[in-house]
C-alpha cells in the first residue's frame, strides 16, 4: 500500500501547479483592483498607482507570478495586502473555528443519518421511512440561512437557550465553545443528514436483498447482528465515500453558515479575500483546500482496503 | 476494567475542570459595537476608508476639531495666535499630552505628523501651496509660516473626516506616506490592542489611564474627551439581520449602520432605541465622467440636473420620509455654506427641457453606460432609478451591474465607456467631506489631477482658489455660492438629496455624541 500513497501524493503535484497556475490567472483576470479598494473612496488617480507600486502589481504577470511561485516553493505564502500579516499566519488564526465547525458538523451527522438511513431501510415503505425521507427532502430544499435564522430566532432570541453569533476558542472555556458550535453545527448538519441519510438507505436496500443476508437470517440470527455485521458492513462503501466527499464540501462550503452565524473561519476568510482582491490570501486559502481535497480524497480511498477486503492497491 | 475506569474518571475530572475553569479576566465595563466594515487596515493616512479613519479617532488625538456647531476648535493645541499679516500661525500644545507609551508629546511629533498627512490629503497639499515654513519653536510651540494668507490652516488641520490629520510619534510618522504603519501607539483616549486584534472577528481598544481630556463638554469631535468605559470591542458581523439579532439579545450594544429596512425591528424592541448619532447624515451623489462623449459636453451634462428629481432616489433607497430630505444644495443643508442659489427649476424632472437641451447639443443617442453598484444596500436601488429617469428625459442608457469593488476599479479608467471605460456612477458622501468647495472632492476640477470623472473647469478651479485664500466667513458664503451657479453650467456631478440612518443602541447605554464620525468617549454603559 505504502508504494500506492507514495504515487498518489506525487500525483498532487501537478494537480497542485494546475491549481496555482489557473487560480493566479483568475484572480488577475477578474475584474477589480486591490489597490483602488485599499485606497479608499476618496483617493486621488496618484494615491491609487503608488498603492499599485508598492504592492508590485504594476508589474508583468508573469514576473508577479514568478515572485510569487518562488516564495511558494520556500513555502511563504506572502503578506496579505490589506491585513498586514503574513497570510500563513492569517489561515492558521481561521482554521481551528472551521475544523471545529466542521468535525461537530460531521460527527453529528453520522450520529444522526447512518442510524436514520438504516431505520429507513429495514422498515422501508412504513410511516417511519416516509417521515425520514421527507425530512431528508426538507433538508435538501430549505436553504442553509433560512434554518440558521429560524433556529437562532427559537432557541437564541426567544427561549434565549444559545448565543446568537460568534465563537470561542477551546483554550478560553469548553462551555462557550460547545455552546457557540451547537446552532451553527445543526445548522449545517441538517443538509448533510439528509444527504447521507438517503444515501445509507439506498445502499442498505441494496444490500438488503442479497443472498448472504438472506442466509444469515436463516442461520437464525437475529435483526441487529444482520444489519451491523452483514447489511452495514457491505453498504459502508458508498457511505464512506459520500462522507469524505461531504467533508471536502463542508470545509469549503461553511461560508453561508459562518456569515449567519459571525465565525470568524476560513469560509469568511475566502470571501473577504475574494470581495477585497487580497490576492496572495486567495491564493493561498485556495491551495490549502486544494491540498485538503486531495488529502480527503486519498484517505477515502485508503478506507475501501479496511471495509472491503477485496479492494487492494 | 479498572484501568479504563481510572481513563474515564481522569477525563470527567478534565472536563470538569475546564468547564469550571473561570472565563478570563475581563475588564469592567466593555462597550460592543457591530461598525459598518471591517478593520482590516490600520493606517489612517494611508487610506481614506472611513473604517480606518474611525480607528483614528479612537487611537489618535488632533491638533484642532470641529465642534457641533462646525466651528473648528483647539483640540491637542492650547492656544493659537495669528500674526497681523496672518502670515504666522503659532501653536502651543497643551500640557501633559502623552504617548500611549509614556513619553510626552512634542511639536517634533506634530510637525511630522502634519508633513505627512498633507503628502496624502488633498486639502492638506492645498494648504502646504500656502505654507512657506513649519518652525519649531521648542518642544511644546511650533510656527506655521504662509507666503500668502489663507483661510484653509484651522479648517485643514481640523478636519473631520478622510484624511484626517492624527498625531503620530515621529518615529512613525517619518514613515513612507505610501507604505503603511506598524507602530500604533497614539495619544488618543483609547489604547489599540493589537494583541487581540482579530480581523474578520474583532478590534479592541483600552481606555488610556494617562490621557488628559480638555475641561470644556464634549462637542461633536471638539471638547473633553472622557472614556466611561473599560474597553470598547468592535465587532465585526457581516451578516445585518445577525447584528440585529445579536443586538436584541444583548450580546452586542451598538449597531453603527443598520439597513434602514431593519430599523424596525429596533424600533420595535424594548430594550433597544435609535440613536441619531450623525445629524448632518450623508448625501448621494451622481458623478459625470467629463471625458466620455457625450458628457464632454456640459450642457449635455446639464439636462441630467433637469431630468432628475431628487425624491425618488431617496424613496426608492431609503423609504422612510423620516430619515431623508430633498436638499438642492451641493453643501448639505444644515450646514454654513448651504444654499439654493442657482438651483431654481432644477432637479425637477422636467422631462421636456432635457430632451430639448439635449436636442441644443446635438446628441446622437450614444447610450450611457451606468455603473450599477449592486451589493452594498445603500446604493443599490440608485441606479435603476436613475436609469429610468434618464430615459424619460430622453437619454439612451446601458446599465450595467456590479459589486462596488469592480466598480471602484472601473471608474478609475479613462477608457472608451463601451470599451471597459464608464460615463456615470452613483455614491454617497459623509456629509462631512462636503461641507466647502474645497474638501468636496468631486468638485475639483483640475482636469488630469481631479478624482475619477476628471472636470476640466478654470472658472471653478479659480473659485476654489479664491475660497482657499479667503479667510472671511461671509466672503467664503459668496464664492461657495458662486461655485455652486458655475457647477449648474458646468456640471461635476449632481447632489441626490441628503439620508440619514440612526443607530440602534441598547437602552442600558447612553451619552453617545452626535458627530459626523462615531466616536466612543462619553458613553457610558449600565
Amino acid at each position: 500500500m505504502l508504494p500506492y500513497v507514495g504515487r498518489r501524493l506525487i500525483a498532487t503535484i501537478p494537480v497542485m501547479a494546475v491549481v496555482a497556475i489557473v487560480v493566479f490567472m483568475l484572480l488577475r483576470l477578474t475584474t477589480g483592483d486591490p489597490a483602488a479598494i485599499i485606497a479608499g473612496d476618496n483617493a486621488t488617480s496618484q494615491d491609487v498607482a503608488a498603492i499599485r507600486e508598492r504592492l508590485g502589481l504594476d508589474r508583468p504577470l508573469v514576473e508577479q507570478f514568478v515572485i510569487w511561485l518562488g516564495r511558494l516553493l520556500r513555502g511563504d505564502f506572502g503578506e496579505s495586502f490589506f491585513f498586514k500579516k503574513q497570510v500563513s499566519e492569517l489561515i492558521l488564526e481561521r482554521v481551528e473555528p472551521t475544523l471545529a465547525l466542521a468535525t461537530c458538523t460531521i460527527v453529528l451527522t453520522v450520529a444522526l443519518a447512518i442510524p436514520l438511513g438504516i431505520l429507513a431501510a429495514w422498515r422501508r415503505g412504513t410511516w417511519l421511512d416516509r417521515i425520514v425521507m421527507g425530512f431528508s427532502v426538507l433538508g435538501f430544499s430549505v436553504p442553509v440561512f433560512v434554518i440558521g435564522y429560524l433556529l437562532i430566532y427559537l432557541f437564541a432570541i426567544e427561549l434565549a437557550w444559545l448565543p446568537v453569533q460568534g465563537y470561542q476558542r477551546l483554550r478560553d472555556g469548553l462551555g462557550g465553545f460547545v455552546e457557540r458550535l451547537i446552532l451553527p453545527s445543526v445548522t449545517l448538519a441538517v443538509v448533510f443528514v439528509a444527504l447521507i441519510a438517503r444515501i445509507t438507505r439506498a445502499s442498505v436496500l441494496e444490500v438488503l436483498n442479497a443472498d448472504y443476508v438472506r442466509t444469515a437470517r436463516a442461520k437464525g440470527l437475529s435483526e441487529l447482528p444482520v444489519m451491523v455485521r452483514h447489511v452495514l458492513r457491505n453498504a459502508a462503501v458508498p457511505i464512506v465515500t459520500v462522507i469524505g466527499v461531504g467533508i471536502a464540501v463542508l470545509i469549503g462550503g461553511v461560508v453561508v453558515t459562518e456569515s449567519v452565524y459571525s465565525i470568524p473561519g476560513l469560509g469568511r476568510l475566502t470571501v473577504d479575500a475574494v470581495l477585497a482582491r487580497d490576492y496572495p490570501t486567495v491564493q493561498a486559502v485556495i491551495l490549502v483546500f486544494s491540498v485538503v481535497y486531495v488529502l480527503i480524497n486519498l484517505l477515502v480511498d485508503l478506507s475501501y482496503t479496511f471495509l472491503d477486503p477485496r479492494i487492494r492497491y | 476494567m479498572s484501568r479504563l475506569r481510572s481513563l474515564a474518571a481522569v477525563v470527567v475530572v478534565a472536563l470538569v475542570v475546564v468547564v469550571a475553569a473561570p472565563a478570563p479576566t475581563v475588564a469592567e465595563t466593555t462597550l460592543r459595537v457591530v461598525m459598518h466594515s471591517d478593520l482590516k487596515i490600520v493606517d489612517p493616512i494611508w487610506t481614506t476608508a472611513y473604517i480606518v479613519r474611525n480607528h483614528g479617532y479612537m487611537i489618535y488625538d488632533t491638533l484642532f476639531a470641529m465642534d457641533a456647531k462646525g466651528d473648528i476648535k483647539p483640540q491637542m493645541v492650547d492656544k493659537y495666535e495669528v500674526s497681523k499679516d496672518q502670515l504666522t500661525y503659532t501653536i502651543t500644545l497643551r500640557d501633559g499630552l502623552l504617548w500611549h507609551d509614556g513619553k510626552p508629546v512634542t511639536t517634533d511629533d506634530c510637525v511630522a505628523s502634519i508633513k505627512r498627512w498633507a503628502a496624502k490629503d488633498s486639502m492638506g497639499q492645498k494648504l502646504m501651496t500656502f505654507v512657506k515654513d513649519i518652525q519649531i519653536v521648542n518642544p511644546k510651540t511650533f510656527k506655521i509660516v504662509l507666503n500668502e494668507p489663507t483661510g484653509l490652516v484651522l479648517g485643514a488641520l481640523g478636519k473631520p473626516s478622510s484624511n484626517v490629520p492624527f498625531m503620530m510619534p515621529k518615529r512613525v510618522a517619518e514613515t513612507d506616506p505610501n507604505t503603511q504603519i506598524s507602530d500604533f501607539t497614539g495619544s488618543g483616549p483609547f489604547v489599540f490592542r493589537k494583541d487581540e486584534w482579530k480581523p474578520g472577528d474583532k478590534a479592541v481598544y483600552v481606555k488610556f489611564d494617562k490621557y488628559k481630556p480638555r475641561p470644556e463638554p464634549p462637542s461633536a469631535l471638539a471638547g473633553g474627551k472622557v472614556v466611561k468605559v473599560d474597553r470598547v470591542e468592535w465587532k465585526w458581523i457581516p451578516d445585518h439581520q445577525t447584528a440585529m439579532n445579536a443586538l436584541i439579545a444583548g450580546e452586542v450594544d451598538y449597531l453603527e449602520a443598520p439597513p434602514h429596512d431593519l430599523l424596525p425591528i429596533a424600533k420595535a424592541d424594548a430594550n433597544v432605541k435609535l440613536v441619531d448619532v450623525n445629524p448632518l447624515g450623508n448625501q448621494y451623489t451622481f458623478r459625470f465622467n467629463a471625458l466620455a462623449r457625450p458628457f464632454d459636453n456640459a450642457k449635455v451634462r446639464q439636462a441630467v440636473f433637469y431630468t432628475f428629481n431628487q425624491e425618488d432616489f431617496l424613496k426608492a433607497v431609503v423609504g422612510d420620509p423620516a430619515y431623508y430630505k430633498v436638499c438642492k444644495s451641493f453643501f448639505p443643508c444644515g450646514s454654513p455654506l448651504s444654499s439654493p442659489k442657482g438651483m431654481e427649476g432644477l432637479l425637477e424632472s422636467n422631462f421636456e427641457k432635457s430632451k430639448a437641451l439635449l436636442k441644443e447639443a446635438n446628441y446622437d443617442g450614444t447610450p450611457i453606460v451606468l455603473m450599477h453598484s449592486t451589493d452594498l444596500a445603500v446604493l443599490t436601488n440608485l441606479a435603476p432609478v436613475a436609469k429610468s429617469l434618464l430615459e424619460k428625459g430622453g437619454f439612451k442608457v446601458d446599465m450595467i451591474s456590479m459589486d462596488w469593488q469592480t466598480l471602484v476599479a472601473r471608474r478609475a479608467k479613462k477608457d472608451a465607456p463601451m470599451a471597459g471605460g464608464w460615463h456615470a456612477f452613483l455614491t454617497s458622501w459623509v456629509a462631512a467631506d462636503i461641507l466647502n468647495p474645497v474638501m468636496m472632492g468631486f468638485m475639483n476640477a483640475s482636469c488630469d489631477k481631479a478624482m475619477f470623472g476628471w472636470p476640466c473647469d478654470k472658472e471653478i478651479e479659480s473659485l476654489r482658489d479664491q475660497f482657499a485664500r479667503e479667510t472671511n466667513p461671509a466672503k467664503q458664503k459668496a464664492i461657495a455660492e458662486a461655485v455652486q451657479v458655475r457647477e449648474t453650467q458646468y456640471p461635476t456631478h449632481v447632489p441626490l438629496g441628503q439620508w440619514y440612518l440612526p443607530s440602534p443602541v441598547r437602552k442600558n447605554v447612553d451619552g453617545i455624541i452626535q458627530a459626523p464620525v462615531p466616536v466612543f468617549w462619553n458613553v457610558t454603559k449600565k
